[in-house]
């Protein structure tokens, strides 16, 4: 240790919305390390690594490397360089094998023209051996579990000659189990020599493989830090520029009546696979029902059918006692409705549009925002600024439009919407993803205000510690049925869920915890 | 203004001007009298009250026409129908003049709101066929132009032929329904006003409606529009109408204006006009009198520059194609658009430092 290999001075960036998603960052790797790059959500540690692997380039700056001063201006050239990334979404060809995928644009041939498939097997294995990684080559990729994916991603990068590995937030989507196995692979990695940056925002990670941290906030560096000589407490105070607040102070809930009945509810999805299986549960007024789960087992299914958004179900979901079926998207959400959409990009929002236009297309029908044939621009404006300062929307003006604002923005212009309808009834899937740890907290403290105010409020997150914090009554989903279901959720702890969210543990007869016979 | 408006008209004024270069460029090497010709086609259209008057005359069916597609493709439906329907338009307004006798006045009016809705039933097939078969709308809609025009030759040929005119043409139109030249001097006609009153109230029924949001909702982002509760299916097929309904009331109004019988043996090509105006326009109707003038200028003083020098009309053609290449091409400058936004993010942390 103690040779610097990278160096990365005053880098600035700033995107074509507008963004300064990096300013005046410097960055300094020694060889050998596992330097952890610790932020939140829009922090610009992403964009400063996509700055070093040549993904963007920055406005100002300089990146040194091992000595001579270099530009990157593709992935291609920072691979040749010794850099290696590993996306926090996987870069792979399902549907090729594991070798394949390893040897992919660097494909060893036969005379010059077609794919040597056994050289390739044989050295995808090799270098799967020369790291410990255990892991059958001849697999395909789809297959895999998303842990062993991450592997064929890391292999990847070591086949390519990586010396710097970066890896961009590789816990987000592994359980606890997997989190270890990969800890133990990258210390094995950092003895061979690789220098690793780990991008995070989970400080007991951190503390528990880094050796170094720098921590940034809102695209500046707070400085780099030997991590056993800063405390957790000191890392998240640099990083979010106050003491989390961790838990909410929340009211005991005040149960009302049941708002939304589901009973023997399953959908299945086009491959005949059933997406959601024989679900029941009650939602009441007043409380924050929780949904956990991995991505992917229903979820997705399971709000479209709730919000009106596809009626292809069978079984029964009743919404203040009327049949979700038998009525439009523009009924459910008169009834009181309010949906959160998951993906807030394709539902939550129309991006050439104006953040004013954005905010009521729910109700712009209602005689305060128009008459028979004309909008009332007037009010719908005031409102629209009023909006903005109540929903601390970050802009300049409400003609802006919603495309050049950042992520945690455009969360708030959809939130802001969806909750200044006064809704009885909220859908809110995956409210926080990623956004920053200001506008996250701002939310979640309106969804407790709802529920305080006698909203039912049905949140499904992989975030598990916002489900944590704001449940009442706590669901896991797995494969499309519930595993667990957990009315003490202030003591539940992360790992025990996180068998459930697996599958490994299933709780039988919770009938009586989702709904009254 | 903000940096956004500010890239639009650079690139707008940027594409017209490197088109027009190259023109003049291609003008420079084909003619022997290269100024003269450039000359007769930038101030040609200025040199008298009739040449000024040509502008205005063909200005006016492209407002029609620029307007209709506006309303359609805010939908995010390419429906190029608007040809046909401004065809069957021309056509069912000669038609009802030839076949009632109402009172001066009523009659021009009752035949272009007639022709509106047999442009109306022509946008409307494409959009339907999509909603029940879902047939792809570009497809459907540019076959439909060709029934049109081919059942439109049919009845031209045996129902409406004046046998005693020399070409095949109608029966000429009462002189009651026609819409005569208000400038004398010139053939500008009452339907310069009616185009520009359709163009701002294509303006308030895009920004200042209900349906009108819910159509500009539905065009930027379907899914949205249907999550928020807005009937796509309804509003879409609401625009192709709408937009149907103008374009028939152009043909109508280019008929009674410009024509006095029905001559339209093949497709005139309006319908590819729109597009070039909608796209100068960036769909706003409000801008659509603009880019009709735009074209229509050009248009003329090509056509003075033909018949004065030895280049051809066709060198417009180029001058439009190009303008539209480098318009649409969202590329086009991006690197002066990221400049111009990465300064305007610097003053502002300057600003915030500054505090």
């Amino acid at each position: 240790m103690g040779d610097k290999v990278l160096q990365m001075k005053n880098i600035m960036k700033i995107y074509p919305n507008g963004v300064v998603a990096v300013e005046d960052v410097s960055f300094e790797l020694e060889k050998g390390e596992i330097h952890a790059l610790l932020g939140e959500n829009g922090a610009g540690k992403s964009t400063l690594m996509k700055v070093l692997f040549g993904i963007e380039s920055p406005e100002q700056g300089d990146i040194i490397l091992n000595g001579n001063k270099v530009s990157i201006k593709s992935p291609l050239e920072a691979i040749k360089m010794g850099i290696g990334m590993v996306h926090q979404h996987f870069m792979l060809v399902p549907s090729l094998t594991v070798a394949e995928n390893i040897v992919l644009g660097v494909e060893p041939k036969k005379s010059n023209l077609f794919i040597d498939e056994e050289k390739a097997f044989k050295l995808s294995k090799e270098i799967a051996e020369t790291y410990n990684f255990d892991i059958d080559v001849t697999e395909k990729v789809e297959t895999l579990p998303v842990g062993l994916k991450q592997k064929v991603e890391i292999l990847k990068a070591l086949y390519r000659g990586a010396d710097i590995l970066i890896l961009d937030e590789p816990t987000a989507v592994l359980t606890p189990q997997e989190t270890e196995e990969l800890f133990v692979q990258l210390k094995k990695l950092k003895e061979k020599g690789h220098t690793i940056i780990f991008i995070s925002h989970k400080l007991d990670e951190i503390k528990e493989i880094c050796d170094r941290a720098t921590i940034m906030r809102n695209g500046k560096s707070m400085g780099t830090y030997h991590v056993k000589d800063i405390s957790t407490a000191e890392m998240s105070r640099l990083m979010v520029g106050r003491d989390v607040v961790l838990t909410f102070d929340k009211k005991p809930s005040e149960l009302r009546e049941t708002v939304l009945r589901v009973r023997n509810l399953t959908v299945t999805g086009t491959t005949g696979i059933k997406r959601v299986d024989d679900m029941s549960f009650d939602v009441k007024a007043g409380e924050i029902f929780g949904i956990a789960g991995v991505e992917g087992n229903g979820q997705g299914h399971l709000v479209e059918v709730l919000t009106g958004l596809s009626n292809k179900y069978t079984g029964e979901i009743t919404v203040f006692d009327k049949e979700v079926k038998e009525y439009s998207i523009r009924e459910l959400r008169d009834f009181g409705m309010s949906h959160i959409p998951e993906d807030r990009m394709t539902f939550g929002c129309a991006k050439n549009m104006n953040i004013m236009d954005n905010m009521f297309t729910n109700q712009y029908h209602k005689p305060e925002y128009s008459g028979k044939v004309l909008l009332k621009n007037k009010k719908i404006e005031s409102r629209a600024k009023e909006l903005i300062k109540e929903y601390l929307v970050k802009c300049k003006s409400y003609k802006q439009n919603v495309g050049m604002l950042s992520g945690g923005n455009i969360q708030k212009v959809v939130v802001a919407r969806e909750f200044s309808t006064n809704p009885k009834i909220i859908i809110a899937n995956q409210p926080t993803r990623g956004i920053d740890v200001g506008a996250a907290e701002f939310i979640r403290r309106r969804i407790i205000d709802f529920r305080d105010a006698g909203c039912a409020v049905i949140l499904i997150s992989a975030d598990l510690n916002e489900v944590l914090e704001l449940s009442d009554r706590l669901a896991v989903i797995y494969k499309g049925k519930f595993t667990g279901v957990f009315k003490d959720v202030k003591n539940l702890e992360e790992v025990k869920l996180g068998e459930y969210m697996l599958g490994i543990k299933r709780d039988d007869n919770l009938e009586g915890l989702l709904y009254e016979q | 203004m903000n940096s956004n408006t500010k890239y639009n008209i650079l690139r707008t004024v940027l594409s017209i001007s490197i088109a027009l270069l190259i023109s003049f460029g291609i003008i420079f090497l084909t003619s022997k009298e290269p100024v003269k010709a450039i000359v007769q086609l930038l101030t040609g259209p200025l040199q008298s009250q009739r040449r000024f008057g040509n502008v205005i005359e063909a200005m006016i069916p492209l407002i029609f026409t620029g307007t209709g597609v506006s309303i359609m493709f805010a939908a995010n439906e390419i429906n190029l129908a608007g040809e046909g329907a401004f065809h069957l338009g021309g056509l069912v307004a000669t038609y009802f003049a030839l076949n009632t006798a109402l009172p001066a006045g009523l009659s021009p009016l009752a035949t272009i709101l007639v022709a509106g809705l047999f442009g109306m039933i022509v946008t409307a097939i494409p959009a339907i066929l999509k909603i029940k078969t879902e047939s792809d709308v570009l497809v459907s809609s540019l076959m439909m132009n060709y029934l049109i025009l081919y059942f439109s030759n049919y009845v031209l040929s045996n129902i409406l032929r004046d046998p005693k005119a020399g070409a095949v043409v109608s029966f000429a139109v009462p002189s009651v329904t026609q819409f005569s030249p208000i400038i004398s001097g010139t053939r500008i006609h009452v339907g310069l006003f009616i185009a520009i009153a359709v163009a701002i109230l294509g303006y308030i029924f895009m920004y200042k409606t209900k349906i009108g949001y819910e159509l500009r909702i539905t065009g930027e982002n379907r899914d949205f529009a249907r999550y928020s509760g807005i009937n796509v299916v309804k509003i879409t097929l609401i625009s192709q109408l709408l937009g149907g309904f103008i374009f028939g009331i152009g043909g109508g109004v280019e008929l009674l204006g410009m024509y006095n019988r029905f001559t339209w043996t093949s497709l005139l090509g309006y319908g590819w006009d729109a597009i070039i105006i909608t796209t100068l326009a960036k769909k706003n109707p409000i801008y659509v009198p603009f880019a009709a003038f735009f074209l229509a200028y050009l248009r003329t003083g090509a056509s003075i520059m033909s018949r004065s020098t030895d280049v051809v009309t066709e060198i417009v053609i180029i001058t439009q194609g190009i303008i539209i290449l480098l318009v649409v091409a969202e590329q086009f400058l991006s690197k002066y658009r990221h400049k111009l936004v990465a300064k305007e993010a610097k003053a502002e942390l300057m600003e915030r430092e500054g505090e």
